[in-house]
């Protein structure tokens, strides 16, 4: 035990850590000119801008203290933190969509779902070695990008009923099945949270040769083998993030209306 | 209060009295929070809610319609897709040819009757109107209003119209309820209601 705290305190001492926080200094100085810019043009985004980034280099440098650690312990508890990744994606993910019905339980299922589904197919093929130093940082790559698809259906989808509320009970009134009346919407959804991973898909391997990749390279694996492998952490992360917002879209198209078939106030709404 | 078969109840208030809330009530889109909805003596809470708003359909004050063809449009939701009844009802609103009109090209008067139409297709035994002509210039005003009546008498409809307008208040009522505050005011015959 004593070597393992040993271990976690010496890493604090490499002067590599200077060169570090000078390289946080310049990033952070870019980003600072961001809020500043987001400031002058009256964006109002500026305090969650700044919080997004702190809290991002908090939690980033914790991670990576404490990974070495995480990366030892025993497989079974990859499930643990997986789960408690997946838990922490629903907390994000639902103030996007807050103001929707259920949308704790819908966005955890999704979640859930959809990435938990992906993470035990591949790792089940071997495409996903079932080591904890595997499971963990790739799983939480696929959890990761489930979480930003299933804000995006969220976000969209809320404002396709803010505008669309008229719409949608003008369907009711005729006795249309509410699913039918949403479905459009639902649609919609799910179409505007994929643009940026199908982008992402399309500019693969030309505008963007990704982390994974690049890292596979330099450490000496056959470059046909590193891009076939990044292909597989697009794909996962696609279906991952397909299921998930399709599982959301579809639950909250249920949520959103009552027993009696109405639709309810989402808290945005702001028609009347 | 009681809305006999075959009357034609117009409901007047000021804006704010409830006037659309009261449609939207009877056709089940919110909740009644107290008292009852009774159709033909039953709860209406115990027909299920298509069921429902299929016998009493409501055409909202935006005809609100669903991008696409009026055919779209008018083939959405209801029950019967009998497409002679359809073509016989898009006839008798001048709307003959129209089916594959974009809904986008179409005027205010004459997404209007579309909305009428697909209300009518389901065959409702009572029909909600929110100011079916609120949106209309006079000349489109006054063919639905026509239109409105004829319809009305010819399907022996039961019919709860909201206006803000006495005078069309006075020419198609037989009965009037006026709202104010979310509060029934008065109800009875329009000549003595609105004298």
């Amino acid at each position: 035990m004593d070597a393992v705290i040993e271990e976690f305190l010496e890493q604090f001492a490499d002067p590599v850590l200077l060169t570090g926080l000078a390289q946080v200094a310049v990033a952070a100085a870019l980003a600072a000119l961001v809020v500043g810019l987001s400031h002058l043009r009256g964006l109002t985004l500026e305090r969650e801008l700044a919080v997004a980034l702190v809290r991002g280099l908090i939690q980033i440098v914790a991670m990576g203290s404490i990974v070495g650690v995480l990366l030892t312990v025993d497989f079974v508890w990859s499930g643990v933190i997986l789960l408690g990744m997946m838990i922490g994606a629903t907390w994000i993910s639902k103030n996007r969509g807050e103001g929707l019905p259920g949308v704790v339980r819908v966005s955890f299922f999704a979640i859930v779902f959809g990435s938990g589904l992906v993470i035990i197919t591949m790792t089940l093929a071997g495409a996903i070695e079932a080591t904890v130093r595997n499971l963990v940082p790739v799983g939480s790559m696929i959890i990761a990008n489930a979480m930003q698809i299933n804000s995006l259906a969220l976000d969209r989808f809320k404002s396709e009923i803010a505008s669309n509320r008229a719409e949608i009970e003008a369907g009711l009134a005729l006795g249309a099945p509410p699913a039918a009346v949403i479905s459009r919407h639902v649609e919609t959804g799910v179409q505007a949270s994929l643009i940026p991973v199908i982008d992402s898909l399309k500019s693969l391997g030309w505008v963007w040769i990704p982390g994974i990749m690049a890292g596979m390279i330099l450490a000496g694996e056959n470059p046909i083998y590193a891009a076939l492998y990044q292909f597989v952490i697009m794909a996962m992360i696609f279906a991952a993030g397909g299921l998930t917002s399709m599982t959301s879209s579809l639950l909250i198209g249920k949520y959103v209306f009552t027993d009696a078939e109405q639709l309810r106030r989402v808290e945005t709404d702001s028609s009347s | 209060m009681a809305i006999p078969e075959s009357t034609v109840l117009v409901v007047v208030g000021p804006s704010g009295a409830g006037k659309s809330s009261f449609l939207r009530l009877l056709n089940r889109l919110d909740e009644p929070t107290e008292r009852m909805v009774l159709l033909d003596g039953e709860d209406y809470r115990n027909i299920p809610p298509r069921a429902l708003r299929r016998r009493v359909g409501l055409v909202p004050q935006d005809p609100a319609l669903v991008p696409g063809t009026v055919f779209d449009n008018v083939a959405r939701g209801p029950l019967l897709r009998d497409e002679t009844h359809l073509e016989e009802l898009l006839e008798r609103l001048g709307l003959t040819g129209y089916e594959d009109r974009d809904v986008e090209e179409l005027s205010g008067g004459e997404k209007q009757r579309i909305a009428i139409a697909r209300t009518l297709l389901n065959d409702p035994d009572v029909l909600l109107l929110d100011e079916p002509t609120s949106h209309l210039d006079s000349a489109a005003e006054e063919r639905v209003e026509t239109l409105l009546v004829d319809l009305i008498h010819e399907l022996d409809l039961t019919v709860v119209m909201v206006t803000h307008d006495e005078d069309q208040a006075r020419r198609i009522g037989d009965r009037v309820l006026v709202l104010r505050d979310g509060r029934l005011d008065r109800v009875g015959p329009v000549e003595e209601v609105l004298a």
